[in-house]
C-alpha cells in the first residue's frame, strides 16, 4: 500500500512537473476552449435564448466550456501513456520498482492536477468575459472537476494500455472525444434534439459530468439529466460518473499488467 | 561472488525460440560482454534479467534475487541503460535525475551528493540545467548512464551502449564505463554487436540465434581460431580453395573475392607459402585474429555480413508500411 501510494505522487510529480515545464501545451489547452466560446457564442448565441428562455447563452455554455477544457485535458493525459511508450520513458519507469497500479493511478491524478490548474484559468478568465461566479460555485466545481478529470483519465488509460504507436491517436480523437463532446450538451442543450440524439447522450457518460457542473453554475432549475422519468441532481450525476471512473480505471490496470 | 546466475533461460514467443537456453555467470565487479548480431537474442536476454520480460523457462538470480518471485529487489538492486534513449526530453537532466531518485526512495541528501558526484564525472553538471531535447545522441547516453547509477546498483545493463554514436563519443563513453568499474566494483552486463567494443570485456559470451557458442576471455577466444589470420587474392579462388584444402590440410573460407584461412605462426608460413604455391597470387595479408574471426569461425559467417541483411531487411519492411 505505501508503495502503491508513492508510486502515485511520483508519476502525478511527474506529470504536472511536464505540464508546467510546457508551455506551448498550456498554452493551447485553453486557446480552443476560447475560440469555441467565441464562435459558438456568435453562432448559437440567439437560436439558445429562443430555445431556453431567459438563459443568456454564454452563462449556458461557459460550464460547458470549463467540462470540455477538462476532457481534453484528461483523456489526452492518459492516452500520453502511448508517448511515454513511444519515446522510451515508458521503460525506465516500468523497470523501477514502483507498482503498477500505482503508475496508472498517479496518472489519473496527475491528469487531475492539470485539469484543476486548466479550469483555474477558465475560471480566473469568467469574469473578463462577463460570467458571474461566486466563491460557493468554484469550491463547488472543485470537486467535480476531480472526478470527472479521473474518470476521464482512466478512459485514456484503458485506450493507451494496449496502443503501440501514435498513428491509432488521430483516429481515437476523432472517434472517442470528439463525438463525446458534441454528445454531451456541451454547446446546446439536448432536451428537444432527436431521439437518437438524445439518447446517444445519456449513454455518454460526460453528459451526466458536464450536467453537473452546470447546475452548479447555474442553479438546478435549468438543467438536469432525465433519465427514465428521474431527473438526476449533482450528487447523483457525480456518483455516476465517478463510478464509470472507476470501472474503467480497473481495467486500464488489468490491460496494462496483463501485457507488462 | 556471482551477481549474476543464469540456468537454461528460455524465452518463446508464439513458435519463435529467441533464446534457446542460455547458462552463465556474471561475477562481482567484472564486465561481462554479450556479443552478437542484432536478433541473436541479446536484448530478450536483458529484458528477462531485469524483470522487464518473463522467461518462458529456466531461471535467473541477479543479485540474490529470482527475477520472477523477486522481481522488486532486483529492480532495485539493477541500473540500466537501454538501447534507445529512455529520457523524458520535456524535462531537464537535473529532473529526469530527480525522478529517478524518487522512484528509488532515494533519500534527498544522499541523491544530491550522488547527482553531483555522478554529473561531474560524465562531465554533465554544467548542462543539469537543460532540456533533454538540446542534449546530443552521446550527452543523452551519458546522462543515462548518470541516471543508471544513481541508486547505487551492485551492477549495470548497458544494451547497444553506443549503439549510433559516432567513433570519438564511442570511445569517451568507454572511459568513462571503465573508470566507472574501477571506482564502483561495479558489475556490468553488456550486450554489443561492434567487435571493437567486445574487447573491453572481461569475458564475453558469443550469442548466435539464442544460443551461446562460446564463452571466454576475448585473448582465450582469439586463441581459439587457431594461429593467425591469411587473406588472399587469388587469379583463380576455385582452384586456390581446393589446393589449400586438399594439399596443405587447411580449411579455407571464400567470401567477398578473397580467401581466409588461419595456420600457426603465420609469418613462418608466409615465404615457403608465397614460393610454391601453383595459383598466381594477387595479394597476400596476415593479422591476428580478432573477434570478427572468432565469430565467423564459430557461425561460419560474419557479423557484417549479417548487418547488411538485417538492414536490407528493415528497410523492406519499412517500404511496406508505406515510409
Amino acid at each position: 500500500m505505501k508503495n502503491f501510494l508513492h508510486s502515485m505522487w511520483v508519476i502525478a510529480y511527474r506529470e504536472l512537473l511536464r505540464f508546467v515545464q510546457d508551455r506551448p501545451r498550456m498554452f493551447s489547452s485553453f486557446t480552443m476552449p476560447i475560440l469555441f466560446l467565441i464562435i459558438f457564442g456568435a453562432g448559437f448565441g440567439k437560436l439558445i435564448g429562443q430555445m431556453m428562455p431567459g438563459v443568456d447563452y454564454l452563462q449556458f455554455m461557459y460550464p460547458g466550456i470549463v467540462a470540455m477544457t477538462v476532457l481534453m485535458t484528461s483523456v489526452m493525459s492518459g492516452v500520453s501513456i502511448v508517448w511515454d511508450r513511444e519515446f522510451g520513458f515508458l521503460k525506465e519507469v516500468l523497470v523501477s520498482p514502483l507498482n503498477r497500479g500505482g503508475i496508472l493511478l498517479g496518472k489519473a491524478t496527475g491528469a487531475a492536477g492539470i485539469a484543476i490548474m486548466q479550469a483555474a484559468i477558465m475560471l480566473v478568465i469568467a469574469p473578463i468575459v462577463g460570467v458571474s461566479l461566486s466563491w460557493g460555485t468554484v469550491l463547488g466545481l472543485i470537486p467535480l472537476i476531480i472526478i470527472l478529470s479521473i474518470s476521464l483519465s482512466a478512459l485514456g488509460l484503458l485506450i493507451g494500455a494496449r496502443m503501440r504507436s501514435q498513428q491509432g491517436f488521430q483516429l481515437i480523437m476523432q472517434l472517442v472525444i470528439f463525438p463525446m463532446m458534441f454528445l454531451s450538451g456541451i454547446f446546446f442543450p439536448l432536451t428537444g434534439a432527436a431521439t437518437w440524439l438524445e439518447v446517444l447522450s445519456k449513454i455518454n457518460p460526460v453528459t451526466y459530468g458536464i450536467d453537473a457542473i452546470r447546475q452548479v453554475f447555474l442553479g438546478s432549475e435549468v438543467a438536469g439529466v432525465t433519465i427514465f422519468g428521474h431527473t438526476m441532481g449533482v450528487v447523483e450525476s457525480a456518483l455516476l460518473v465517478l463510478g464509470v471512473g472507476i470501472v474503467l480505471l480497473i481495467g486500464a490496470i488489468w490491460s496494462f499488467n496483463k501485457q507488462e | 561472488m556471482e551477481v549474476i546466475k543464469s540456468r537454461n533461460l528460455v524465452k518463446r514467443f508464439g513458435k519463435l525460440e529467441a533464446v534457446k537456453g542460455v547458462s552463465f555467470g556474471v561475477q562481482e565487479g567484472e564486465i561481462f560482454g554479450f556479443l552478437g548480431p542484432n536478433g541473436a537474442g541479446k536484448t530478450t536476454t536483458i529484458n528477462m534479467l531485469c524483470t522487464l520480460l518473463a522467461p518462458t523457462a529456466g531461471e535467473a538470480i541477479v543479485n540474490g534475487f529470482n527475477v520472477v518471485k523477486e522481481r522488486d529487489q532486483v529492480r532495485r538492486s539493477i541500473g540500466l541503460v537501454f538501447q534507445e534513449p529512455a529520457l523524458d526530453d520535456y524535462l531537464t537532466a537535473e529532473q529526469n535525475l530527480r525522478f529517478h531518485a524518487y522512484a528509488y526512495s532515494i533519500p534527498k541528501a544522499a541523491m544530491k551528493l550522488r547527482m553531483k558526484e555522478l554529473l561531474e564525472m560524465l562531465e554533465l553538471w554544467d548542462r543539469r540545467k537543460e532540456k533533454i531535447d538540446t542534449y546530443s545522441g552521446g550527452m543523452k547516453r551519458r546522462l543515462e548512464i548518470a541516471r543508471g547509477l544513481l541508486h547505487h546498483p551492485k551492477v549495470l545493463f548497458l544494451d547497444e551502449p553506443t549503439l549510433g554514436l559516432d567513433p570519438q563519443t564511442r570511445s569517451r563513453i568507454w572511459n568513462h564505463i571503465r573508470e566507472l568499474r574501477k571506482r564502483e566494483n561495479l558489475a556490468i552486463f553488456m550486450t554489443t554487436h561492434y567487435m571493437d567494443e567486445a574487447e573491453n570485456c572481461d569475458r564475453i559470451a558469443v550469442i548466435d540465434y539464442g544460443e551461446i557458442v562460446a564463452l571466454d576471455t576475448p585473448d582465450k577466444l582469439k586463441d581459439a581460431v587457431g594461429g593467425d589470420v591469411i587473406t588472399i587474392k587469388t587469379e583463380d579462388n576455385e582452384k586456390a580453395v581446393r589446393l589449400l584444402k586438399d594439399q596443405y590440410n587447411l580449411q579455407p573460407n571464400q567470401e567477398n573475392g578473397a580467401i581466409r584461412f588461419t595456420v600457426l605462426h603465420g609469418e613462418e608460413f608466409l615465404p615457403g607459402f608465397v614460393s610454391g604455391f601453383p595459383v598466381r597470387l594477387i595479394s597476400i595479408g596476415l593479422h591476428r585474429p580478432t573477434l570478427e574471426d572468432v565469430f565467423l569461425k564459430l557461425t561460419g559467417r560474419a557479423i557484417r555480413e549479417q548487418e547488411a541483411d538485417q538492414m536490407q531487411h528493415l528497410k523492406r519492411r519499412m517500404r511496406m508500411r508505406g515510409h
